[in-house]
């Protein structure tokens, strides 16, 4: 070391312990790994989603046909597995079939509400005033109603059919997702970052979408997948009351109900769809909880 | 050498609601500051904590908008600017906040949070990245920094980030409000030698907000003395440390730790007593007189005015009206 000018001695000094160069991406799936409940959750989820997704190739009957001579057979009968139904139909097609229509549910007014409530709430808490005031009360007006009637009162009034059912579920789901949204909004305006990209001169468009959307993300994501779970319950709850797919289509809740009356004849078989309303839940519950802690192990 | 920033009585008070949405009063916030920032110079601005520094700071940015008043940038008034000439204007002041922690965008990289100001300007990512790498270089930041996220960087680092981010959009004037005050003693050395090359470098003209009097004395050509919203004394930082003549300006420094035995100062028998008076509500008149040794009655019924008692140092104290300066000095 003969030549050492001050600013370069300095220099290392200040850095002197770098940090490894790290990809968050990584670090995220290392959490995740970690978790082995959500890990395990996580492969049981794909299975019953890839299975459903699959139906068309993995069911070896016709969902919508039965053999009367077939009716309410016990489980682990040789060629059905689960099981046959009333009407003499495969439990195990019916179940990977109902199932396509099920996860729709459950997926669907979640994303629909993540768009419509994040939209909402992030108005609210950016623009704050007036503006959010009039949107958080609003929604307020929704809150004021049990979700579960004020679900079952929307689809009843839109008519039957799945589409209606994911309708209603989504205006169910806005209000927490807006509430969700803004609150983390109003806590990232707190930022010194919101202060220094306004006096850069920033529009309020380029201030959202760089600044807003990517810090409240990881939150609105973990409320978003805990949904999934209560939608799927509560579609399947709707369509066990009657409100969702006509009678010879196939999903978990409807079966539920149609196999109701056959919980002393053949009490294993009844209980299959709710098996897996139960599994599905649950299983998205635990990937949810994993995911949390992945993303929150960044900081 | 001219005035870059002229500012002249700028006020603000925020409402105070009550339960009802009515106003229930009102705080004030920054009152009739005046103050002119030379081309290239340093003006300090000292002050307690809660004494409207840095609500003056957003106010020349109108990122609160003043109440009253009158900015002026190389003579255009910033206040009667439109949005989008705003937008212009506030390139040309830009600011180093004060928590390192919490004015860089955690999930954008170091490079990009420093690039993110020219991009929004109109410059395309690749250019704006280019120029990011360059001024991350000036703040003595090594470029494999550049892709890391802000939480693996110490606060100095992050510190030197916020620097780089505020210079790329060569802004005249950089405005640091309390920017070293949350780093370690040894950091802060740094950081502000770092200022102090920067601006030589880039010809900036600096505002320096602090607490620190020491801070304030080592960065500044001129320092401005606030309290409780109000301006009490301004002057050549020379000037203003060796011999204050606010009856605030001595108690504070005086009350300033020093290593120093037997230092003279004007007046030993000045602690300031009590604490800052509620800015809701603030005393009537002079707004020191609730805590200085030398109130007397017509301070609480009149607003000194600033009286001048040398070249470029003004006082706001009925104590130096023309006539009266022996009853301190002495």
């Amino acid at each position: 070391m003969v030549q050492s000018n001050t600013g370069a001695v300095a220099e290392k000094s200040i850095f002197a312990s770098q940090p490894k160069e790290e990809s968050q991406l990584r670090l995220f799936w290392e959490v995740f790994y970690r978790n082995k409940v959500a890990l395990v959750s996580l492969i049981v989820l794909f299975l019953i989603v890839a299975s459903c997704l699959l139906a068309s190739v993995l069911a070896p009957y016709d969902p919508l046909d039965g053999k009367v001579t077939e009716r309410l057979l016990p489980l682990g009968t040789h060629g059905h597995i689960l099981g046959t139904d009333e009407q003499g139909r495969d439990i195990f097609t019916r179940i990977l079939y109902g199932g396509r229509l099920s996860l729709l549910a459950g997926v669907m007014p979640v994303l629909i509400a993540a768009c419509i409530g994040g939209f909402l709430g992030v108005t609210a808490g950016y623009f704050g005033g007036v503006l959010n005031t009039v949107i958080m009360r609003t929604l307020d007006i929704f809150y004021s109603f049990p979700a579960v009637l004020l679900a079952i009162g929307i689809s009843s009034a839109l008519g039957q059919g799945m589409l209606n059912i994911i309708i209603a579920i989504s205006i169910v789901f806005v209000p927490p997702v807006a509430r969700i949204a803004e609150s983390a909004v109003k806590g990232v305006m707190a930022e010194e970052y919101i202060e220094a990209a306004k006096s850069s001169g920033a529009g309020h468009f380029s201030i959202i979408w760089n600044h807003v959307l990517m810090n409240i993300f990881s939150k609105m994501f973990v409320y978003s997948t805990t949904q999934i779970s209560i939608s799927l319950v509560l579609a399947s709850g709707l369509s066990f009351l009657g409100l969702g797919v006509s009678p010879p289509a196939a999903e978990w809740g409807i079966m539920l109900n149609n196999l109701k009356q056959q919980i002393f004849i053949n009490p294993m078989v009844t209980l299959i769809p709710g098996v897996f309303i139960f599994l599905s839940a649950l299983t998205m519950n635990l990937v949810a909880d994993g995911l949390r802690d992945a993303l929150e192990a960044k900081k | 050498m001219d005035a870059i920033l002229e500012v002249s009585s700028i006020s603000k008070s925020f409402p105070v609601k009550g339960g009802w949405g009515k106003a229930k009063g009102a705080v004030s916030a920054v009152k009739e500051v005046s103050f002119a920032l030379q081309e290239q110079g340093t003006l300090g601005i000292v002050g307690e904590s809660g004494c409207g520094k840095s609500t003056l700071a957003r106010l020349l940015l109108r990122l609160i908008e003043p109440d009253a008043g009158e900015v002026r940038f190389r003579g255009n008034n910033i206040l009667e600017l439109k949005d989008s000439e705003l937008q212009q204007i506030r390139q040309s002041m830009q600011m180093v906040f004060q928590n390192p922690y919490s004015s860089l965008n955690p999930k954008m990289t170091i490079l990009d949070n420093v690039a993110f100001n020219l991009w929004v300007n109109g410059q395309s990512k690749q250019e704006a990245r280019k120029r990011a790498h360059y001024y991350l270089e000036a703040v003595g930041l090594p470029r494999s920094y550049a892709g890391r996220y802000p939480h693996s960087l110490s606060g100095g680092q992050r510190q030197r980030v916020a620097i780089a981010r505020a210079l790329i959009l060569e802004p005249p004037i950089l405005i640091a409000d309390e920017a070293v005050s949350a780093l370690d003693k040894s950091v802060q050395a740094q950081v502000l030698n770092l200022f102090q090359d920067l601006k030589k470098e880039f010809s900036l003209s600096l505002l320096f907000i602090s607490h620190d009097l020491n801070v304030v004395e080592y960065m500044s050509d001129e320092v401005m003395v606030m309290y409780l919203g109000t301006v009490v004394e301004k002057g050549p930082a020379d000037r203003l440390y060796s011999s204050p003549y606010h009856p605030y300006t001595q108690a504070l420094l005086n009350s300033a730790p020093s290593m120093e035995v037997g230092v003279t100062t004007l007046n030993k028998h000045t602690p300031i007593k009590g604490e800052l008076p509620s800015p809701l509500n603030p005393p009537s008149g002079c707004r020191f007189r609730t805590r200085c040794n030398f109130a007397e009655e017509r301070c609480a019924h009149q607003v000194p005015e600033p009286v001048k008692v040398g070249p470029g140092h003004e006082v706001a104290c009925f104590l130096y009206e023309t006539g009266h300066e022996a009853r301190v000095v002495s």
